[in-house]
């Protein structure tokens, strides 16, 4: 039995993205599709021990699963109409699913649990649940919520995508270009909630951007669009430092102190060999940001980094983006080309911008640079500020050594 | 599937009529909806100076007041009602609706089904 167990938990990982996409799209109901699809992994824990694990598991759990949907949309009356829709006694007759190329529905699926008709912030948890096949109460640990608020959030979600029926389907090519940078923003924003926790005690969480990159390089096979390769080749880039970006006790240490040996090599490698990819035809925001994580990633250390093509891609990406967290970091990377004074300067520009008055990023940037030119005082009153707004420990932690180091 | 389009004037002009578009535009948007074989109904509501509030209170009491005028900055101008198979598609008529330019907006709701 255990055997059995194993393998159909190792066929659901593979499939469960899959199936659940597959049957979202046939029966246009995201709870349906996830109730069947259980269903068909409990007739398959029933049925393997006893008969085997069928040649192709994939195929059949996708043709229980099926049955079983059609099944329930008899058993409840409010289908009714919505079975005559969608004519499934044709399907009843349908044979199994062919051996081999099943259909793959999961583009569609990417698509709907982004759809920008969702809110905002109910299409990572969505896509979580749906696409990574997390249960909701790793959806609401994955982003710190009480599982009683991730189950709604989610119940809300996919109710809106079946009463106002928000379509399965991916864009047209005239559509695509408007719609597939809200499906990369929920995956770039899953990996920065992994890469840098917002809140609580951890500064990285790992299994959230390992998740981040898994549905990534899905989403890449599936459209091996530019920006999409652009997208897994920053996160693979960036991804690679994770060993040497925190102490064996979780406090965050510094690009610059980081040991670089610690820095996985193979993942920077399989970063690398996608940039010409990504970087082919006019500059995209993932791919420049790639870049400048290549940069950083083939020095040896600080003093040997490319910094003025990491000042010229921010340009570019601050065209791209013109946003006051991306003027910051380039405001960063000309301190390091230019000099202090200059970075502050420049940071200092920014200090009416609302999205930066609260935001510790730039608040320490600042207090570092007035640090290094030796301004002690007003270094010191702007880490006490930067403290202040510090969301996680570890963050205050390496701050308030800062603060000491400068007080004593 | 049915959907209903409200439309939310942002900004009104002296005339009463929507800053940003023009009476052309919505000659022309109505005659697409309509042609395009979707269109359930719709109506365009009278000036918001027209309007007048009711409302019961729990002890049965009828109070009958002027307005609602709008502490909001949009008020419902007008409406269509739409048949089309899907959400995409009520938002890409919704879209071409004078009513969504500028300071206006439409929303969108699903007809219920019972």
């Amino acid at each position: 039995m255990v055997d059995e167990r194993a393998a159909v938990a190792a066929v659901f990982r593979e499939e469960h993205g899959r199936l659940l996409a597959a049957l979202a799209r046939r029966f246009g109901d995201l709870d349906l599709a996830e109730e069947a699809a259980s269903e068909a992994v409990e007739a398959a824990l029933a049925h393997w021990p006893e008969h085997g694990v069928p040649p192709n598991p994939g195929a059949w759990l996708m043709t229980t699963a099926r049955r079983k949907a059609v099944d329930r949309l008899r058993r409840d009356r409010t289908y009714t109409a919505r079975l005559a829709e969608l004519k499934v006694e044709a399907e009843r007759a349908e044979p199994p699913a062919p051996a081999q190329g099943m259909p793959d529905d999961r583009l569609q699926l990417f698509f709907t649990c982004a759809h920008p008709a969702l809110a905002e912030e109910d299409r990572g948890a969505l896509t979580l649940r749906c696409l990574a096949g997390l249960t909701t109460p790793e959806v609401a640990r994955a982003y710190l919520v009480p599982v009683e608020t991730m189950a709604k959030r989610i119940t809300r979600a996919k109710r809106k995508i079946r009463d106002a029926r928000i379509p399965f389907r991916v864009p047209d090519a005239d559509e695509l270009p408007a719609r597939l940078p809200g499906v990369l923003q929920v995956l770039y924003s899953i990996f920065t909630e992994g890469y840098a926790a917002s809140s609580g005690p951890h500064l990285q969480r790992l299994d959230l951007a390992e998740e981040a990159i898994r549905l990534t390089t899905v989403l890449a096979r599936l459209l091996p669009d530019r920006e999409v390769i652009g997208l897994r080749a920053l996160m693979l880039l960036v991804h690679a430092r994770r060993a040497a970006r925190t102490t064996p006790e979780g406090m965050p240490v510094l690009l610059e102190h980081q040991d670089r040996g610690a820095w996985d090599r193979t993942m920077i490698e399989e970063g690398l060999a996608l940039l010409p990819q990504a970087l082919s035809g006019p500059p995209g925001r993932y791919g420049v940001q790639a870049a400048i994580a290549a940069l950083h990633d083939e020095a040896a250390d600080i003093t040997t980094t490319d910094w003025p093509q990491i000042v010229a891609l921010y340009d570019v990406l601050h065209v791209l983006v013109p946003s006051p967290i991306i003027a910051m970091n380039r405001a960063a990377a000309i301190a390091m080309r230019d000099g202090p004074a200059e970075g502050l300067s420049l940071l200092d520009d920014l200090a009416g911008e609302p999205r930066l008055r609260h935001h510790h990023p730039y608040l320490a940037a600042r207090a570092d640079l007035l640090a290094r030119l030796g301004r002690r005082h007003e270094a010191i009153a702007a880490y006490e500020l930067a403290l202040n707004h510090a969301a996680t420990e570890p963050d205050r932690a390496l701050l308030q050594s800062r603060l000491d180091a400068l007080k004593d | 599937m049915k959907y209903m389009l409200l439309i939310n004037a942002g900004s009104v002009d002296a005339s009463g009529g929507a800053a940003e578009c023009t009476v052309e535009d919505w000659m022309v948007y109505d005659k697409q909806v309509k042609d395009a074989g979707i269109f359930v109904s719709g109506e365009s509501l009278a000036d918001l100076v027209t309007a007048t509030a009711v409302r019961v209170g729990a002890d049965g009491t009828r109070v009958v007041t002027d307005g609602p005028f709008a502490e909001t900055r949009e008020v419902l101008g007008g409406f269509y009602v739409i048949d089309v198979p899907d959400l995409d598609v009520a938002l890409d008529w919704a879209a071409r609706c004078p009513g969504a330019l500028g300071s206006g907006s439409v929303v969108v709701r699903p007809i219920a089904e019972f």
